[in-house]
């Protein structure tokens, strides 16, 4: 071999060892949401602080994403280092040992200062298995200028009479204005997510403590009338096909006196940029019904976990502390002001008083997320933990499958008994076939 | 004799044709008008048709800033974009008229063979391919996605070539031997009489005139391998991503962002709009062909 032949080969071999230590490649899986939006932009000050990490943004929508992702993990595809998940996959992925612990984190992470209820629904055995990135309970937003129009007051913890008073009294349908916009769409995160707070807050529950499904309960008839019986009445047109998006839309244009939704939902709503009605907007608790001490125990953290199949664990480690650690919340707070700030993860977020100062519904999604209790989401006895959904892989088939019997009830296909009943046999049948 | 058309029956009938191709192309049009609205013009009700202030930061944010010479996106645009819209582009590229080019090179002496030397289970083959296209695709998703981990081929080119020169190969095979079916066999038989060998015969006497047959395939299978959207999502990640991973990066769970989805929708069809455009002739005969006899 020749001198230069060698002296070539030298070189490309060093070149290639010089560009595997140069760069790290960290592959993100993320959904399309404002605050991880804003976390892509200010990706910047993260490359400058760690030169040797680089990443990759992969956006999906939310159920592509789930999907995706855990077609991947299960298979060992090796293709994300972080992805976005909440406390329905964390425990059940951590249980299959799909996600890495989070315990060995660099410092900044301050796990002291995470919201006890939010670290409790993400660590399984005593391991951290997700970083919150950003919390929310559920809570009521109403128009308050229609209230007062109305004559009628929405309490501090309203009632699910209250509710119904009031949103009768702010129906003008010949004006466009619908008294109450709730989630119709079906699907385990759509309507059930909010079908199954309400019937928590009416001391409903899915299972007994055999694993029985009590859907035809009187606790779950008496809720799902009444949701219907509120749409029906005082609700918009079409509702069956109305999610989180529809329903913001509508209320942002000031078509609904009172939304029932995501505490995230108030950072858009007082948005004067994209809502006409963003100074008139009011907040209570999440209903519950008379004599039933339970606010539907909404609570969900888009939170960024690692798979175990990752080959980048510790630069996605680094990245992760950036992200969900208190430095990064005062990163938001310098660039775009203290209202972007991600909320409900931090208890130091919710004591500084720049940003309750700016954020009007601090203080209620704070309490709507401190009341929050996923490991008892009924007054009742529950095998199960959760809140606005069941804690166990098989609710995402149960719960779409009743989403959709409900939905058609809303369209006015059955009624809700009989939407009830079919949902009933349905879980009976898939319970039995899972083996409890 | 031909029989006369009235004025007003073509009046009618031109009229109820537009009316139909509006209705057809009403979907595409409001996406492409939202693409230039606000958000919140975008989710204004009473809808705006027209009357809204046109802008250009939904393109800008997606990364679609063309340079037209006599238009230049830049100008109007301010900080970084958030996706980068031609790498999504040069994959969708790519992984089209790969795919179309790798499937017709197998499909022309399949399509031959089926054609000019049938045997007596032709027949059945074809229907038997065209079955394949029947089997819904999640079906076969998980031992796809295995093969694709074992053989490191997870967000390659190279891999999704192969899988969508496999999905569209029973369309092109088909699409041939209809094309070929007109060709007298008597032409070839010519060719043969004069020496010519199978290889000669395909590619110096079959192809030629079936270039027109041959090129609408083409264009109709870069269209259909542009747009398909489950393989391209679930085998990609980052680095073979085409662009309807760029279109469902923009669709929220929590959040309205309508505008940009429709500019993210309009950037990614755009070039394909453009194609079909100047091809329709092509795309219309081959459609078209042998459907009136």
């Amino acid at each position: 071999m020749t001198k230069t032949m060698r002296a070539l080969l030298g070189a490309t071999a060093l070149s290639i060892l010089a560009g595997h230590a140069a760069a790290e490649t960290v592959t993100i899986a993320t959904v399309n949401n404002g605050d991880m939006v804003r976390m892509q932009g200010l990706a910047a000050d993260f490359a400058e602080k760690h030169p040797d990490i680089e990443l990759e943004w992969v956006i999906l929508e939310e159920n592509v994403l789930r999907q995706r992702v855990t077609q991947d993990i299960a298979t060992g595809g090796g293709q994300f280092d972080i992805v976005t998940i909440g406390q329905y996959e964390a425990p059940i992925w951590a249980a299959q040992g799909w996600l890495e612990p989070l315990n060995d984190m660099p410092e900044g992470f301050e796990p002291d200062d995470l919201m006890p209820a939010i670290v409790s629904s993400l660590t399984v055995d005593g391991n951290l298995y997700a970083a919150p990135f950003y919390g929310e309970s559920a809570m009521v937003m109403y128009r308050t200028d229609l209230a007062e129009a109305a004559g009628v007051t929405i309490p501090a913890e309203p009632t699910w009479t209250d509710i119904m008073t009031a949103a009768e009294a702010m129906t003008d349908r010949d004006a466009g204005i619908y008294g109450i916009c709730l989630r119709g769409k079906a699907g385990w995160g759509e309507n059930m997510a909010f079908l199954t707070a309400m019937a928590n807050s009416y001391g409903a529950r899915w299972f007994n403590m055999d694993w029985e499904p009590e859907l035809t309960s009187p606790e779950w008839t008496a809720a799902v009338n009444d949701y219907l019986s509120m749409m029906e009445n005082y609700g918009p047109p079409g509702a069956s096909s109305n999610g989180f998006n529809e329903n913001l839309a509508l209320f942002q244009q000031g078509k609904c006196g009172i939304w029932i939704d995501a505490t995230v939902a108030a950072s858009f709503v007082t948005d004067p940029a994209n809502s006409t009605v963003a100074e008139h907007v009011g907040y209570a608790v999440f209903p519950h019904k008379e004599g039933v001490e339970n606010h539907g125990n909404w609570l969900w953290a888009w939170s960024l976990a690692i798979p175990s199949s990752s080959d980048a664990k510790d630069a996605a480690r680094t990245f992760i502390t950036w992200a969900t650690g208190s430095g990064y919340i005062a990163l938001v707070a310098e660039k775009e002001g203290w209202r972007a700030a991600p909320p409900g993860t931090r208890k130091s977020l919710y004591a500084n008083d720049a940003y309750r100062a700016a954020a009007p519904f601090a203080d209620m999604t704070l309490s709507a997320m401190e009341a929050a209790t996923p490991a008892t989401p009924s007054v009742q006895e529950t095998p199960y933990g959760g809140g606005q959904f069941v804690a166990i892989p098989e609710f995402q088939g149960i719960g779409s499958a009743v989403g959709q019997e409900i939905s058609a009830a809303l369209a006015g296909q059955k009624t809700g008994e009989e939407a009830l009943e079919a949902a009933q046999e349905f879980a009976e049948e898939e319970m039995e076939a899972a083996g409890y | 004799m031909a029989r006369a058309i009235s004025t007003r029956s073509k009046i009618t009938f031109t009229a109820v044709a537009w009316l139909i191709g509006l209705l057809i192309f009403f979907p595409i049009l409001w996406t492409m008008l939202t693409s230039f609205k606000t958000e919140a013009q975008a989710i204004a009700d009473p809808p705006v048709v027209f009357g809204f202030d046109w802008t250009l930061e939904n393109y800008c944010t997606v990364g679609f800033r063309p340079n037209l010479y006599f238009f230049d996106f830049n100008e109007f645009c301010e900080g970084a974009p958030r996706s980068e819209y031609m790498r999504f582009l040069w994959n969708s590229v790519a992984i089209a008229v790969g795919s179309t080019l790798l499937g017709i090179v197998i499909a022309v002496p399949a399509a031959w063979a089926m054609a000019f030397v049938p045997g007596r289970r032709t027949k059945d083959i074809l229907l038997w391919m065209l079955s394949t296209k029947m089997l819904p695709a999640v079906g076969v998703l998980y031992p796809i996605n295995l093969i694709f981990v074992e053989a490191d081929l997870l967000d390659t080119h190279f891999g999704l070539i192969v899988v969508m020169t496999l999905i569209n190969l029973p369309i092109i095979v088909w699409m041939l031997y209809t094309y070929f079916r007109e060709i007298p066999g008597e032409i070839l038989e010519a060719a043969r009489m004069d020496g010519a060998g199978m290889g000669q015969e395909i590619f110096y006497v079959l192809a030629p005139m079936a270039v027109p047959g041959i090129a609408s395939t083409i264009l109709l299978n870069i269209i259909l391998a542009w747009n398909e959207a489950f393989w391209t999502l679930n085998l990609t990640t980052f680095d073979a991503a085409p662009l309807t991973q760029f279109i469902a990066g923009y669709s929220s769970p929590e959040g309205n962002f309508f505008a940009k989805l429709s500019a993210a929708s309009t950037a990614a069809i755009a070039p394909i709009l453009v194609l079909g455009w100047f091809s329709q002739k092509q795309l219309v005969r081959g459609l078209t062909f042998g459907a009136v006899k």
